[in-house]
């Protein structure tokens, strides 16, 4: 698949074709991680070690999965600002099903991602239906599903032990199955996106939402899906954090939302839509988690970590609109 | 030889080359026309002089000084105002924010409405839109009424050079009248115009010189005495060209469509026709006579609230409550708005062409095939003789000629037997609608039942088996091939507004195709 095809399909930044395409259009995204890495560990003595990429590699598998369903909504030119809460009612539903109601730790899991699928219908129905911005239904499901992780809980942090801890705890070849789950949903996201109808339809809702109406094509549930899928992720990502803290937290994800659009943005989507490959979202988890780990083991204080995170956020901004006004003119 | 503005050796290149050494030279007090194919650069050119992009190479002179405008604003202070081809009015402001938009009459930045007000009301009346209230929002006005609009606001500036981009592609006959009117009045106090159009009768009438371009290139300047519309055709297209579409008559005798009182107040009423196998069925009316709306019911667009259509001979109606039930049909609408509605513009080709069915390049679960569908876009990117680079080339980069054969392609790619077609030919070139009524025909002669919704007569006369005649929402007739002519076409579209009792001041002529009124006698007269 070497042909000029593959170099315009690269130019588009569309995600498709060959390794090479693939790499060429990440390899921005790799340097400046590899950059990141490089300074910290010159200027640090315990950054550059494999304790410290474990425990980053640790953190990160939620913040990737959420930000993988947070690519898809801004896809479609939609946000979803519930995940952090979601995430949280999701713990909460975890939490007391095996506490509480004493329920099989496998059926707990499947209650929990029915619980954040929940979410993603009234997010994606609602929105539909009345017309109504996702941003305004998202942001009242933020108040809403908080409420139900307290309510679930009664306010108290529900500790389940070891009942699922092996999903945390263990690791295939030294890495760890969150990870690695964290690895195969932002692969299949990047697939579904950019291989499949869905994927395809997806792009176009984004691009042209009127357009796609008049190709015979319904947008409406093909939209609540996404939702459907970002709610059901915001669980995946709760059965992870829960499973590692040994501990379901009502106050779980708070300002997560923020984070995962954070990651996305810094990814290269566009908050207008129609365009953002799942691959370019996990490197800006991977960015921002780096970042952050580095300026820890630097000494900085939180207040000065903030303000570089914010900075870069903006920078990298900045940076895609170059990258994209000049591949354009190329 | 009193040259005010002198432009030579521009070029421009994107991705490819768009003007290559173009040299021209606007005098003092003419209208000067530039006339080309859609793509041949004319657009480009005036995008330079008006400052809102930057030739690759080249250089421009005004009143014998160096010009380098740096953006729009730079250019009208050195006196060149733009009335472009995209609107460029603010929809949530009213008609005189809109007009005075530059300079808003004010007192400590607190608006002086009444001064305001006062003033736009003076410019409207010159312009002939006495019915439009200057405290309306701009975005309540049809679109025709916006053109002019935005024309006035040009006008009303005494500025030595004026640039109009398609001025009168949204404007009925009278209102033309009006803008050439002006435009002399301009010329005759010493200011200069350059007038783009494609409409070669308008450019004779008007313009005192033609510049004609071709694929970037300028191929001449002619006196507007000097040249026939013949003439300018064949160096526009570089071909000589046959005009004539010869339509021979194959409409079979099985019906593909029928409507029955289709209502949609307060659109259309009781519009019932029957569309054939194999037929071109035109529809003819002014804008706002509902013709749009019409079609967009039929499709499932919008809901209407009673009537019903069969498809074939079947003697049950069918449910079309969505464009996704009038596809599955086998209906396809082709919008009159390509850009908003028909295509996904950042998108490639291929990915515009297949969204129709995007099943048939795909395996059971929804797994893409890409060679697949790689391959089907090149086919009839092919078949139409669509003009691009590759089937990964982004739609937006088409001419809007090629634009409209990709709307074509990808309802053929969906193969519906029904097509509905509204204005398909609007904005496009002379060359390129030629290529388009062939494809009707070719489509005619595979069986397909067509309907073409069109503003110009002579195209549908041209074309269409059947015209029907739409106006003030009814369906005023129906007319054969043979018994029309263009006198009775255009009293059937009139023949609603004149029946009605209600009478105002306000013409239908320059109302949006989304508000219907009544009309005076004396407007009608104007056809």
């Amino acid at each position: 698949m070497n042909n000029p095809e593959d170099r315009s399909k690269r130019k588009q930044g569309s995600a498709q074709g060959g390794l090479n395409a693939v790499l060429a259009d990440y390899a921005g995204m790799l340097v400046a991680v590899a950059a990141l890495i490089t300074l910290f560990s010159l200027t640090t003595e315990h950054f550059f070690s494999p304790e410290n990429f474990r425990t980053i590699a640790n953190q990160i598998p939620a913040a990737i999965i959420v930000a993988t369903g947070m690519t898809f909504v801004l896809i479609i030119a939609g946000i979803d600002l519930s995940v952090g809460s979601v995430l949280g009612f999701c713990g909460a539903v975890l939490g007391a099903a095996i506490v509480n109601w004493n329920v099989h730790p496998l059926l707990a899991v499947l209650l929990t991602c029915v619980a954040g699928m929940a979410c993603g219908v009234f997010n994606g129905w609602v929105s539909n239906k009345w017309s109504v911005p996702s941003f305004i239904v998202t942001l009242g499901m933020l108040e809403i599903a908080r409420g139900g992780a307290h309510l679930v809980t009664r306010s108290q942090t529900q500790y389940i032990g070891s009942a699922i801890g092996g999903l945390a705890d263990a690791s295939v070849a030294g890495i760890s199955l969150p990870f690695i789950i964290a690895l195969v949903i932002v692969a299949a996201g990047q697939l579904v996106l950019s291989r499949t109808v869905f994927g395809r339809y997806l792009i176009a809702i984004g691009t042209n939402e009127e357009a796609v109406r008049l190709s015979g094509i319904d947008p409406r549930p093909i939209k609540v899906l996404v939702f459907v899928i970002s709610g059901l992720l915001a669980a995946v990502a709760a059965v992870i954090d829960t499973s590692r803290y040994q501990s379901a937290n009502p106050n779980a994800g708070d300002g997560f939302e923020l984070q995962a659009i954070a990651a996305v943005v810094i990814g290269g989507t566009s908050l207008m839509g129609g365009r953002g490959p799942v691959v370019r979202s996990f490197f800006g988890v991977l960015i921002i988690a780096v970042l952050n780990a580095g300026l820890a083991s630097l000494g900085v204080k939180d207040e000065y970590k903030r303000l570089i995170t914010g900075l870069v956020i903006v920078a990298a901004v900045v940076l895609d609109q170059y990258r994209q006004r000049f591949t354009a003119k190329s | 030889m009193d040259s005010l503005l002198s432009v030579s050796n521009i070029c421009k290149t994107y991705a490819v080359q768009v003007l290559s050494n173009v040299d021209f030279s606007l005098r003092r007090g003419e209208v000067h026309a530039l006339v080309g194919e859609n793509g041949a650069g004319k657009s480009t050119l005036v995008k330079i002089i008006s400052g809102l992009i930057r030739q690759s190479a080249g250089s421009m002179e005004l009143n014998g000084r160096p010009f380098a405008p740096g953006s729009r604003m730079d250019a009208e202070q050195c006196g060149i105002r733009t009335v472009l081809q995209e609107l460029n009015l603010i929809g949530n402001l009213t008609v005189a924010e809109n007009l005075f938009f530059t300079g808003i009459p004010n007192r400590f930045g607190l608006i002086r409405y009444h001064e305001l007000n006062k003033a736009a009301a003076v410019l409207l009346d010159r312009f002939g839109l006495t019915g439009v209230n200057p405290r309306m929002k701009v975005s309540a006005l049809g679109i025709g009424r916006q053109q002019l609009l935005e024309i006035a606001a040009a006008m009303s500036c005494e500025s030595p050079i004026l640039i109009m981009d398609e001025p009168t592609a949204a404007l009925m006959d009278p209102e033309v009248e009006l803008l050439f009117k002006h435009i002399k009045e301009k010329r005759d106090n010493g200011s200069s115009v350059i007038y783009i159009s494609h409409r070669i009768e308008e450019i004779k009438r008007i313009a005192d010189r033609i510049t004609i371009l071709r694929d970037g290139c300028i191929v001449g300047t002619y006196n507007a005495a000097d040249i026939g519309n013949d003439e300018i055709i064949n160096q526009m297209v570089g071909r000589s060209m046959d005009q004539v579409v010869e339509r021979r008559s194959q409409a079979s005798a099985r019906i593909a469509l029928k409507a029955k009182g289709l209502t949609r107040r307060p659109f259309f009423h009781d519009v019932s026709f029957e569309l054939r196998k194999g037929e071109i069925l035109g529809f003819a009316g002014l804008m706002g006579s509902g013709r749009t709306e019409t079609m967009r019911g039929i499709f499932g667009a919008d809901r209407f609230e009673s009537g019903e259509i069969y498809l074939d001979d079947s003697q049950q109606p069918v449910s079309i409550k969505s464009p996704r039930h009038a596809v599955r049909n086998g209906i396809a609408l082709l919008t009159e708005d390509r850009k908003e509605q028909g295509l996904f513009l950042p998108l490639s080709l291929r990915e515009n062409i297949t969204i129709t069915n995007i099943g048939a390049v795909a395996s059971r679960i929804g797994w893409i095939n890409h060679e697949h569908e790689h391959a089907e876009a090149d086919d009839w990117i092919g078949k139409l003789d669509l003009r691009c680079r590759s089937p990964e080339q982004k739609a937006v980069e088409l001419s809007g000629g090629n634009q409209q054969k990709l709307v074509i392609a990808k309802w053929m790619f969906r193969d519906c037997r029904i097509l509905i077609f509204d204005e398909p030919t609007r904005g496009i070139d002379v060359g390129a609608k030629v290529e388009i009524y062939k494809l009707l025909n070719n489509l005619s002669e595979r069986g397909k039942a067509i309907i073409m919704v069109s503003s110009e007569l002579n195209e549908l006369m041209a074309l269409c088996d059947r015209i029907a005649v739409m106006s003030a929402g009814k369906l005023a007739g129906v007319f054969d091939r043979g018994s029309w002519s263009q006198e009775i076409l255009m009293e059937a579209a009139f023949s609603e507004y004149l029946t009605g009792e209600r009478r105002n001041p306000q013409s239908p002529l320059d109302e949006g195709k989304d508000e219907t009124g009544p009309v005076n006698h004396e407007t009608s007269n104007l056809s």
